[in-house]
């Protein structure tokens, strides 16, 4: 145990003797290692943000549409367009199912203006949609009322506003109780949205929400074009009992089959889009970020590894005579092999203990003067100290044997 | 006593040594048989080449013989592992070398000290002991220094101290005051007197009658063979 540690303060003593020279080994390692772990906390930041805001928006819902979230290659709108609607009554009839809570019937359009007095907003949608919405997508009413079955079965021309849209029209007064235009129709507000915030980069407040009786109303559907047969229309919003995914999905694909009258020869008609295929989207984007990452790592690990290699090998020739002299006074073979294995491994780790913090410093760097948010996390400190450690054995053995076998008086000899 | 006396510590039989380079071998021995026994003062003589370094570094288990047996204590050194013969180096036999070989950056104290690392003796321990021989073979007060701030003499005194501090069965020196002059090479002997007083053996090759003189059995090699007069 003794032995360790003069063995370590040995080689401590070495690299004071070699300062630059050693530095200059253990840049590869340092430039390798603070890249990984700079873009890894990146990465990891960008995790932790999109998973909150996926759990801010309720991870857990199932959405029924025409078409797919996820599409992989060429999408066939024709045959998309050939699709049935989907209607308030598949909504009513998927939320009478035992494993499911909620489901709300939703249209929308986009890319809208509204209107007060002088003051407009642009760029804002509108949402048609019945009472359950707000609970079904965690939105809370903050000033007025929610929606009631009422407001829907009577088609009262209602909305409720989020918060972007209040701050634009209403800037210094209460929006409940004014008047709103939609696009030529009149529509008062009875309540204000608390605010959400953003989902990857997009307000979550800049729509009207109005009963989608009315909706139906002020836009009939229309089927001029494709697109309006394939993404116009309802979709259905469903929040499933305490988060039983699977078998949510089960029941609503049956159902709907069921509705749509598909034997079990006929392919599905509608598509059951989660919030989860989306993360796991995202998820195979950051794996190949991933692959990419380790790929640097191993590139720029195997050139330091290669340097310190060569420094040591450097070491060993012109310490020749030393280790003649250590053999020939009693050093074993098994002595000097791990005197250098020792010392390529600490010359390692202090590469790979700049690159940790220099790889910190720059996350927080970027995390600073980006929109980018970077979380160092402590597995990728041990990752940083595990391979240089690694790089250090790999990269050291050679020379530490080709210096443990060294004949004492061959090695003596050496000038 | 009488029968330690007789037992030889070292055996060498018809020891031969190859070196080759590429495809021209040099013998430098060729058949070398000897015995060192306990508190044996011995003198290795003979020409430049003639083979002394070689048998006194093959005695010492630096190197190995080509063919021959070599017993210590009974033992066949060829049957030792890498770690025992390390052992052997450290603890069994001393060894000080013409050129001093000692470690340039460690002060005298700690070059004396150095055997006892490997003998996995403790730090406070080893300097200790290190300052102990060092006294005794007056070099006290330059024990601090390191060796290119020292005379050739007091480095060779660092070497002998080194050599002696696991209290070796035998000492082998290669030309101990060839790099001296003439008066710190007698200063040398009388250290190396004192010590066969004291019990202890040694083996040394020298150039110089002088030095051989001190010797109380001398061996002359020539053309790798010993000579017999
Ligand atoms: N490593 C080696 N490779 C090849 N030949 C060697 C080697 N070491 C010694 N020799 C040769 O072996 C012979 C004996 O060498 P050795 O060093 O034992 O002689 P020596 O008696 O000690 O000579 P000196 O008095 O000059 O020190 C010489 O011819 C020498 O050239
Ligand atoms: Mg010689």
């Amino acid at each position: 145990m003794t032995s360790i540690f003069g063995k370590i303060a040995l080689s401590l003593q070495t690299f004071k003797n070699h300062r630059l020279r050693s530095f200059l080994t253990t840049l590869g390692i340092i430039i390798g290692v603070t890249t990984v772990i700079a873009i890894l906390s990146l990465i990891e930041g960008l995790n932790r943000t999109v998973s909150e805001q996926v759990q801010a928006l309720g991870s857990d819902l199932i959405y029924v549409q025409k078409f797919t979230w996820i599409s992989t290659g060429h999408r066939d709108l024709d045959k998309l367009a050939e699709r049935p609607d989907l209607l308030p009554e598949d909504a009513e009839a998927i939320g009478k199912l035992a494993s499911i809570e909620i489901a709300v019937p939703t249209a929308s359009r986009q890319l809208t203006t509204l209107k007060h007095r002088d003051k407009e907003v642009s760029n804002v949608s509108i949402v048609g949609s019945d009472e359950n919405y707000s609970y079904v997508n965690n939105y809370l009413v903050e000033s007025g009322r929610d929606f009631t079955r009422d407001d829907i079965t009577h088609r009262r021309s209602s909305g409720i506003i989020g918060s972007y849209i209040a701050a634009n029209l209403f800037p210094d007064e209460s929006p409940v109780g004014k008047d709103l235009m939609v696009e030529g129709h009149r529509v008062r507000v009875i309540g204000v949205f608390k605010e959400k915030g953003q989902f990857l980069g997009n307000s979550l407040d800049d729509f009207i929400l109005i009963p989608n009786t009315v909706f139906e109303k002020f836009f009939p559907r229309s089927r001029a074009s494709i697109f309006d047969r394939v993404y116009g229309g309802y979709s259905v919003a469903v929040k499933p009992k305490s988060s039983n995914m699977e078998t949510a999905v089960d029941d609503i694909r049956e159902l709907m089959r069921r509705r749509h009258g598909l034997g079990f020869d006929r392919e599905d008609d509608f598509e059951l889009n989660t919030q989860q295929m989306l993360m796991d989207l995202y998820q195979n984007i950051t794996r190949v970020g991933f692959i990419a990452i380790v790929a640097i790592a191993a590139i720029s690990l195997v050139v330091g590894g290669i340097g310190i290699m060569n420094i040591m090998l450097v070491s060993v020739a012109e310490r020749t005579r030393e280790i003649g002299i250590r053999k020939a006074v009693g050093a074993s073979n098994q002595y000097i092999l791990s005197q250098f294995l020792i010392e390529s491994i600490i010359l390692a780790l202090i590469g790979g203990i700049i690159g940790i913090v220099l790889g910190m410093l720059l996350a927080a760097l970027i995390s600073t003067i980006s929109p980018l948010k970077a979380a160092v996390a402590f597995w990728m400190i041990l990752l940083g100290f595990g391979f240089s450690a690694a790089v250090g054995i790999f990269f050291g053995i050679y020379p530490a044997r080709r210096a443990a076998g060294l004949n004492p008086i061959e090695a003596l000899r050496y000038e | 006593m009488t029968m330690v006396k007789n037992k030889p510590i070292c055996r060498a039989i018809d020891i031969t040594k190859t070196y080759w380079r590429g495809k021209v071998s040099v013998e430098a021995l060729r058949g070398v048989s000897l015995e060192i026994r306990n508190n044996d003062y011995v003198s290795i003589m003979g020409a430049s080449g003639s083979g002394k370094s070689t048998l006194i570094h093959i005695l010492s288990c630096l190197d190995t013989p080509t063919s021959g047996e070599y017993y210590l204590e009974d033992k066949l050194v060829s049957n030792y592992t890498d770690q025992e013969l390390a052992r052997i180096r450290n603890t069994f036999f001393g060894f000080v070398f013409q050129s001093f070989s000692l470690l340039p950056r460690l002060t005298g104290i700690d070059n004396v000290a150095l055997p006892l690392i490997y003998a996995g003796i403790r730090k406070q321990d080893r300097a200790a002991r290190a300052r102990e021989i060092l006294e005794k073979i007056g070099l006290g007060d330059r024990a601090s220094h390191r060796p290119n701030e020292m005379s050739g003499g007091e480095c060779q005194r660092v070497a002998i101290g080194r050599a002696l501090i696991n209290n070796p069965r035998v000492i082998f020196a290669d030309e101990p005051t060839g790099n001296l002059d003439s008066k710190t090479g007698a200063e040398i002997m009388e250290i190396f007197d004192q010590l066969v007083d004291e019990g202890n053996t040694i083996v040394m090759v020298t150039h110089d009658p002088n030095v051989a003189a001190h010797a109380k059995k001398k061996i002359k090699l020539r053309d790798g063979l010993i000579e017999n007069d």
